[in-house]
């Protein structure tokens, strides 16, 4: 029972970081029709301005807030300097463009930093379990990471739903020339959505720090998996995007704890435990498979333009 | 039509330079050239199968890597379970990245653009993932090839001169198939679903299965590239089917030119040159590397071979 509801926070709190991550793709995505290879690689940005900053400062938070800080402000310089040529251009472009900026950002990183990993300790008051049941502690900050995701998450929602900007956004998403038409200065729209989507990334990166380390290449493997969940959600829909992350999320971390046991009542040990693994890892990519082969648009599709 | 094009010119001079390099090879008793090449030539196979589908077909397959794995790990599994003989080992690789490519292309045809990209890439990943998930065959730190496929005599697989023979011979087989399919009438009807789907079916003809045939086709080819590099490199292990790894190979087919003949070719020489260059050069050549790719992305329109057609006219 322990582990169960263990497992299941865990599967909620990395379903979240993911949605962090697949958020900014996906508006990125959604509303500039752009394919940013290279979203992983401003997550790993993320985590390690946050660990550098954190060093600095001496503070947990001071350091998280100045790393954020330092994603968008990354992100802005990014869009304008690169990435806004690529507007409009063929997708096979932009997939070339960003793998290119990947292996530049992976590159820096190590010669700024080095090749070894960084660490980014947690303050003493996040380390704390805190009982959630009777008998039941979670640690606090894993906790903390569900709280931050979930505010983010509305804001999120409240800000493209309610605000004016949201609504030029929304705007943009459906109709670019018309807005511009109508004197709103899309560039700088873009440039902002493209900034903020930066700073959920680095958000993902800095937040997933202290949990794993800070290296070169962290950000290429969860950047798959941000792909698999804005096409199992339906690209450019940050409602699908949230639904698909936390299903992955879940999927991934309870086949990853409870498949080798379940495998084994079945198969051998030996046969078990080498299958188990590789079929944990591989049981998202079936998912997103299925979806594709039953609803290829994914399944909650944003409005068609 | 002219006789003379700077791009006729060009490949030519790099063809020729293929053919002559053992030579050369042997003469300055520079090995390490040879071992060099013979990596760009079996990549320049796998990206002249990669442009069959992209450049031809307009499938943008993002995980075109998973067919050399596939083939590299038929020979190496083979080799291990005691099967050395390559008229075995690379009917095997072939099959298996037909068959894969079957399976893969029926499911992931259903879709289109940005989602077709992604789910070939998903299905790499999980070819990634099993072949990580092989304890029998090195799991995640690779299986090493302990002996070369043997061709009875045929030929010499650990003579370099004469794989690198074998590898170009390979190279210039599959560029003659693509040149002989793409201007067949299945490879007409290929390109016109590039250009418009909907009116080509309207005429009648069943997309899906020319591009699921078309897509088999060069799966298969890839997977020849994959048996050849295990032979290279003595060695196969997941990362040859990492993403990185399909990317690669997308940006020689875009640097060389998409949709031609040689282009592939000549942007996997580019490329790996390239960056054999810049290692030298530099620890850190991707520095260089990455806003390089960027530039040719912004600028460099038709890659190579459109370069070279514009400096014809100009």
């Amino acid at each position: 029972m322990l582990l169960v509801v263990e497992q299941f926070l865990n599967g909620l709190q990395f379903g979240l970081l993911l949605f962090l991550l697949a958020a900014g793709l996906t508006l990125v995505f959604g509303i500039m029709d752009l394919v940013n290879l290279a979203h992983g690689s401003l997550y790993m940005m993320g985590a390690y301005f946050a660990a550098t900053f954190a060093a600095w400062t001496g503070s947990f938070l001071l350091g998280a807030l100045l790393a954020l800080g330092a994603t968008l402000v990354l992100g802005i310089v990014l869009e304008m300097s690169a990435l806004r040529h690529l507007y409009g251009r063929d997708h096979l472009d932009h997939v070339l463009a960003t793998f290119g900026l990947i292996l530049f950002f992976n590159e820096a990183v190590r010669l700024i930093w080095g090749p070894a990993g960084l660490a980014l300790p947690l303050p003493a008051w996040l380390t704390v379990p805190v009982p959630i049941l009777p008998g039941i502690h979670y640690p606090a900050y894993r906790l903390a990471i569900i709280v931050v995701a979930l505010l983010v998450a509305l804001l999120l929602y409240l800000g493209v739903m309610r605000t004016r900007i949201g609504m030029l956004i929304r705007a943009g998403a459906s109709n670019r020339e018309m807005i511009g038409a109508l004197g709103i200065n899309i560039k700088l729209l873009y440039t902002l959505v493209f900034g903020l989507g930066a700073a959920l990334a680095g958000l993902a990166g800095m937040m997933q720090a202290p949990i794993l380390t800070v290296q070169i290449g962290m950000g290429e493997n969860i950047l798959i998996l941000a792909f698999v969940i804005i096409v199992i959600g339906g690209i450019g829909s940050i409602r699908g995007a949230f639904l698909a992350a936390i299903f992955v999320g879940m999927i991934d971390t309870l086949g990853r704890a409870f498949l080798p046991n379940l495998l084994r009542q079945v198969l051998s040990g030996a046969a078990a435990s080498t299958a188990a693994p590789a079929l944990s890892s591989m049981l998202i990519y079936l998912l997103m498979a299925i979806v594709l082969v039953v609803r290829p648009e994914g399944l909650f599709p944003a409005n068609r333009r | 039509m002219k006789t003379f094009s700077v791009s006729k010119a060009v490949t030519a001079l790099m063809l020729a330079g293929l053919v002559v390099l053992p030579l050369y090879s042997n003469l300055s008793g520079n090995v390490f050239i040879l071992t060099l090449f013979t990596r760009i030539v079996i990549l320049a196979l796998a990206a002249a199968s990669l442009n069959l589908i992209m450049g031809f077909g307009g499938m943008m397959s993002f995980g075109h890597a998973a067919y050399l794995g596939i083939g590299g790990y038929a020979v190496g599994m083979l080799a291990q379970e005691g099967i050395g003989s390559g008229f075995i080992q690379f009917p095997v690789a072939l099959a298996a990245s037909a068959i894969y490519a079957l399976v893969i292309g029926t499911l992931s045809l259903r879709t289109r653009g940005v989602y077709f990209i992604m789910i070939t890439l998903a299905f790499a990943q999980m070819a990634y993932y099993v072949a990580s998930g092989l304890a029998r065959y090195g799991g995640d730190d690779g299986l090493t090839v302990y002996k070369r496929s043997d061709f009875s005599g045929l030929i010499n697989l650990s003579n370099r001169t004469q794989f690198y023979y074998l590898c170009l011979a390979c190279l210039f087989a599959v560029i003659f198939l693509i040149w002989r399919i793409v201007n067949s009438r299945f490879g007409l009807v290929v390109q016109g679903l590039r250009s418009n789907e909907q009116r080509m079916q309207a005429i009648g003809f069943p997309a899906k299965r020319y591009q699921l045939v078309c897509f088999v086709i060069s799966g298969t080819m890839c997977g020849l590239a994959g048996a050849l590099l295990a032979n290279n490199t003595d060695f196969v292990s997941p990362a040859v089917m990492y993403w990185t790894r399909s990317g690669d190979l997308m940006v020689m087919v875009i640097l060389g030119g998409m949709g031609t003949l040689f282009g592939p070719v000549m942007g996997a020489v580019v490329y790996l040159l390239l960056e054999e260059f810049l290692s030298q050069l530099t620890e850190y050549w991707a520095l260089i590397m990455g806003p390089l790719l960027l530039l040719i992305v912004l600028f460099g329109r038709g890659g190579i071979m459109g370069l070279l057609g514009r400096l014809n006219r100009g």
